[in-house]
Formats: C-alpha cells, structure tokens, sequence
C-alpha cells in the first residue's frame, strides 16, 4: 500500500505576524517558512506506518508556489520516498481547489491511505481532508489522535478528539485521515539524510494537467489586526485582586 | 450609477422571490443543521440559530435540520420548533444510520436536504461536530464553506480569524448557493428567551430518506467522555486555566478546587495536557476549544500566541505567573506575579463563595 501525504508550506508557528500596511493580507516576504505543524505530525505518522511494514511507499504532495520544493524537500529528509509538487500561483489557493488537485493526483496515484494535518496554522481553515474525502467518495478520520491498521482486513481504526473526549471509528480502506496534535511527536531530519533527500525525486505538475479548474469563489476584502485589549494593571497582592474582582470588574 | 444599478438588482431579485412559482412550493432560506443532546438543542445549536437571524429578511426564512433516531430525536425537534420565534420549521431524518456524528451519512442528508429544497445558506456551529461534516457536505455541493465565522456583516460578508486570531479576514462569498459556514459561538451569543416568544411552535417535517442509498463506509466503534460535574467549557462564565508550572497532574487539583470555589469550568494549556495532568478536552487556544468568559484567570501559562488565540476574546482576563515578562501579562487586565503554590491557596480562602 502506498500513502500520501498533503504538506502545505506556511509562516513558522512561532512567528509575530505582520499585516500589510494596504491591509491585502499578511506580510511573507522575509519571513520564516516551515512546513505547517500538522502536515509535519501526519507525515511522521505516515512514515512510522510505512516502518511497521504496512505501507510500501509514502509520497509528500504540495501544492503553491516554486518554494513549496524546499518544504518537500524537507518531508523527503524525514523519510518520504518521493515528492510531487504541484504548481499553483502564490496566494491564496481555496481548500476547495487543493481538494480537487488532490483528488487528481490520488486517482494517478492510487494510495490506501491519504494522510493530511488537521488545520494549516495560516488560514485556520480545517477543511481540505474532509473536502478531498467527500470528493473521493473515501470515509474520514478528521482529528486522529491514534490510528491502527489491520492489513488484512482493510480498515483502519482511528481515536479522534472530539468535543466531549474521544470517539473511536472503524474505517474502510482506502481512506483520508487527518492529523492531531496528539497523534505523535514528529523526528528531526538527521544531516545524513538531508544529503540524503536531494537526490530524491519531486515531481512537477500543474493544476492544468491535472484537468483541475482553480476556480475561487471567496474573495479577501481586507485583511486587519485584531483590536488590542487595553493595558492592564499588576496587583501587589491576592487581596488587591479580589478586591479589584469584586468591585471594579464586577464579575465574583 | 452603481446605486442604481443595485437598487435595480435589487427590485429583479425582490420580483422573483414574490413570483408564485417560488412563494409556496419552497423555503428561500437558511438551513442550520443541529445537533441536540437529552432532548434539546445543544448551545452550540443555539448560537447557530442565534447567527442565521442575521441573514432573516422578508423572503428568508429559517429551518433547521435534526437527525439522529429514538424518542430524544422527537423531544429535541419539538423543543427546537419552538426555540426561537424564527424558527419557520424544523426537518427531521430519522435513521440510525445518524445516531452517531459519522461524517458520511450526515454530509449525504445534507446534499440531499439541498438538493430539495435550495437554500441560500447552511449554517453549523464550528464544534468538532461542524468542522466535520459541514466541509464534506460542501464538497459534494461543490462549493467554498467559511469556517469560524466570527461576524456577518451581510448576506456574503464575513469576518474570520485568520493566523491564530492574529488577523481578522473579511471575506465576500461570490460563489454559487448555498453560501456554507461553521460559526464561532462565543461570537454569537443566545438571548434569553423572552416570555412571550413561545407562541406558537414551527411545523416539524420529516425527511424523506427514501433516496439516500447505500451507507458509507465508516462504523462507530465508541466514545470515551470525561463525566464532569463542572460548567462545560465552551460556555462557562468563569474559567480557569493552568499550564505547565502547576508540575504535576496532583497539583492540578488545586485549578479544580478553585474552580469548584467560582462554579468555573477548567481549562488547561498544551504543555499541561502533554504532559498529561488533564485530558485533551481541555486545552483551550487555536488547536483546542475557543473560549469567551466573563472572567478568564491563567495559573502559569506563559501565554503563547497558541494559547492566547483560544481566550483573548474574554471580558476580564487574570494571570498569575512567576515570571514578570510572561506574555500572558499583555494581554491580562490583572496581573499577579508570585508563585502559584502560594497564591491559589491564599486565593481559595478569600474569594467569596460562588452565587
């Protein structure tokens, strides 16, 4: 079985984001890049499937502008096999969109599995996996906190975190997964093998030969800051708070 | 001429909704698709309805869509026909094949209900119930949802926190009915039913399910819930959080003897449920529960911008934290620097005693 996994190239987590001063978006020029934080979590669950023997390949898919090959080039020195890259304009490329070029590239590709992050950490969005899965016709495990295959019988046993605590499904295979917080702690690419991943393929394509129409039917009015919260006060002491509680917040 | 020419829309638009083709044979509406518990509405639900009031004119009405099977079904859509004076009716699929929250079967009964009965827009709460069906359902009806919708500032114009809450996307729609969103409940608040509002209870429809089909290929296996006598986190009007220093899943009681004293729900940090003192449920920041109370109080959250994203909407926000230059104390309206272990005790004996 084959595995792919959707990687998406977002401004590092730990970065202050800057809006820009026409309010067209979100400053990215100089600014540090890393793969999304959950793209990286489905990815390590990906490769640790493929070591436990399950899986025979793990193909890292992107999609966006010509950077996006260093972020897969990143996924290839984790351990991916090989890497497509599809090429789209920068900007914003709609869930919808990515849904369908993944859609397109599974029916190339024929994975059993479909592995993506939960969320990308830049538009929050929290739809591509379940879009792709409705596409596709495939059942899906949104917000997996662990996932156990059973070869022989083609399923999937996924815990995922839902509002009350977890819930526990049984899916068919082939299926679309995404990834939790919680599913795993992603490795380090280790110096050897990020010698090691540039002589691995990536492939590149495009939406066109996909047959994949990017069409966009969201448009950004503005993007702004949220309002700031007025400064607040240091107490001295839990009196002083309480008091403070009481009898200017009002809310004890 | 740009007035003109949409006052014009306008009257073509007003010209066809009144047009005796579309009067009777069809809702032009909102659908909110729900989900109850026990019987009822959930909250969430409730601030679904609350949001799809905005897109209520004369020609929009509002239904909602209930599923699941057994007699908590049936009380559920009676107490929904009367929970809110828009409500213009409620739709009901009754099948086991809903008793669980399966993305599959509920993206399905979505299309299909569409399909029938084409409306302008669908509607859900940006639970993990919504985050998992409304984007499938979306996908089928080939178009783009908004999640975490935060405002509407019109029929297509929506505000969503983008970069863990960083910035604020106002986004139109342009797309092809039905305009599809998930909703931030914090941002949209239930009224208090008023007296005189239960007049008269909705029409209650079920749906026909004669065409569904075979069913997917996804089976429930369980749910494991934390019982919790404590206000539910999402919509408790004080919480209180602890993050990595309280060191342990022991010292982590003393969050919950606090919050037993304000009648609070609990939250907790990443770190703190990495580390395992409190279960997943309980984060609170962008990958976990959103939250908005009146009285927020952070026991040793640093405050990272992970974090924040989850609670910077709440009216008063309390942090305690050793460390001076914590960013917690940015955004905090009082701050406490000392050591926890001192604090929360001398705290546990001079609040006053919940209302």
């Amino acid at each position: 079985m084959k595995i792919m996994v959707a990687i998406k190239r977002v401004v590092d987590y730990a970065v202050k984001i800057r809006i820009k001063s026409d309010k067209s978006g979100v400053e990215t020029k100089n600014v540090k890049m890393s793969m999304n934080p959950f793209c990286e979590i489905a990815l390590e669950e990906a490769l640790r499937i493929k070591e436990s023997g399950f899986a025979s390949e793990v193909v890292a898919v992107s999609m966006g502008p010509t950077q996006c090959v260093d972020t897969l080039r990143t996924s290839l020195a984790m351990g991916a096999d090989r890497a497509i890259h599809v090429d789209a304009p920068s900007g914003s490329v709609l869930p919808l969109s990515v849904a369908k070029i993944l859609k397109a590239l599974v029916e190339v590709e024929k994975p059993g599995l479909l592995f993506l992050g939960k969320q990308a950490i830049d538009d929050d969005c929290n739809q591509t996996g379940q879009m792709v899965a409705g596409l596709l016709n495939w059942p899906q495990g949104t917000f997996a906190s662990k996932v156990v295959l059973d070869k022989e019988k083609k399923v999937a046993t996924v815990d995922r975190e839902v509002d009350g605590g977890l819930e526990t499904l049984c899916l068919d295979l082939p299926a679309v997964l995404t990834a939790d917080l919680r599913l795993n702690q992603p490795r380090y690419a280790t110096l050897p093998n990020i010698m090691k991943a540039k002589s691995k393929p990536i492939k590149k394509m495009t939406p066109e030969e996909l047959k994949v129409e990017m069409r966009s039917d969201i448009e950004v009015i503005q993007v702004t800051e949220p309002p700031k919260r007025e400064a607040g006060v240091i107490v001295s002491s839990v009196d002083e708070l309480v008091d403070k509680l009481k009898n200017e917040a009002r809310v004890i | 001429m740009s007035m003109f020419l949409r006052s014009r829309t306008n009257n073509t638009l007003r010209h066809l909704f009144t047009h005796p083709l579309f009067s009777s044979s069809r809702f032009i509406g909102t659908l909110v698709v729900a989900e109850h518990e026990g019987g009822s509405l959930t909250a969430a639900s409730l601030s679904s309805v609350a949001a799809a009031n905005k897109f209520l004119s004369q020609d929009n009405s509002l239904s909602l869509l209930l599923a699941g099977s057994g007699p908590s079904l049936h009380d559920a859509a009676a107490n929904a026909a009367s929970c809110h004076p828009s409500v213009s009716q409620v739709l009901v699929a009754d099948s086991d094949r809903f008793k669980h929250h399966l993305a599959e079967p509920w993206a399905k009964l979505i299309h299909l209900v569409q399909q029938k009965d084409e409306y302008s827009h669908i509607v859900t709460a940006s639970s993990t119930f919504g985050k998992n069906i409304l984007p499938r359902a979306a996908a089928l009806l080939d178009v783009s949802p908004v999640t975490d919708v935060i405002e509407i500032s019109d029929p297509k114009t929506f505000v969503r926190p983008i970069y863990a809450g960083n910035a604020l996307c106002t986004l139109r729609y342009t797309g092809s009915d039905p305009c599809m969103l998930t909703i931030r409940t914090t941002s949209f608040p239930v009224a208090p039913a008023s007296p005189d509002s239960k007049t008269g209870a909705a029409p209650i429809h079920q749906v026909d399910l004669s065409t569904f089909g075979e069913d997917g290929n996804s089976k429930f296996v369980k749910q494991t819930s934390q019982e919790s006598e404590r206000p539910d986190l999402g919509t408790a009007r004080v919480v209180v959080t602890g993050g990595r220093a309280l060191k342990s899943a022991e010292n982590f009681k003393m969050i919950e003897k606090l919050a037993e004293k304000l009648g609070a729900a609990v939250g907790a940090t990443r770190a703190a449920v990495d580390a395992g003192y409190v279960p997943n449920e309980l984060q609170v920041g962008q990958t976990g529960k959103i939250v908005a109370p009146e009285l927020y109080m952070a026991f040793g959250v640093s405050g990272a911008i992970q974090h924040i994203a989850g609670m910077r909407d709440s009216k008063v926000i309390v942090a305690v934290n050793k460390d001076a230059d914590a960013p917690i104390f940015q955004v905090a309206d009082y701050g406490l620097v000392g050591d926890l272990f001192e604090i929360i005790p001398e705290l546990l004996e001079k609040l006053p005693e919940k209302k």
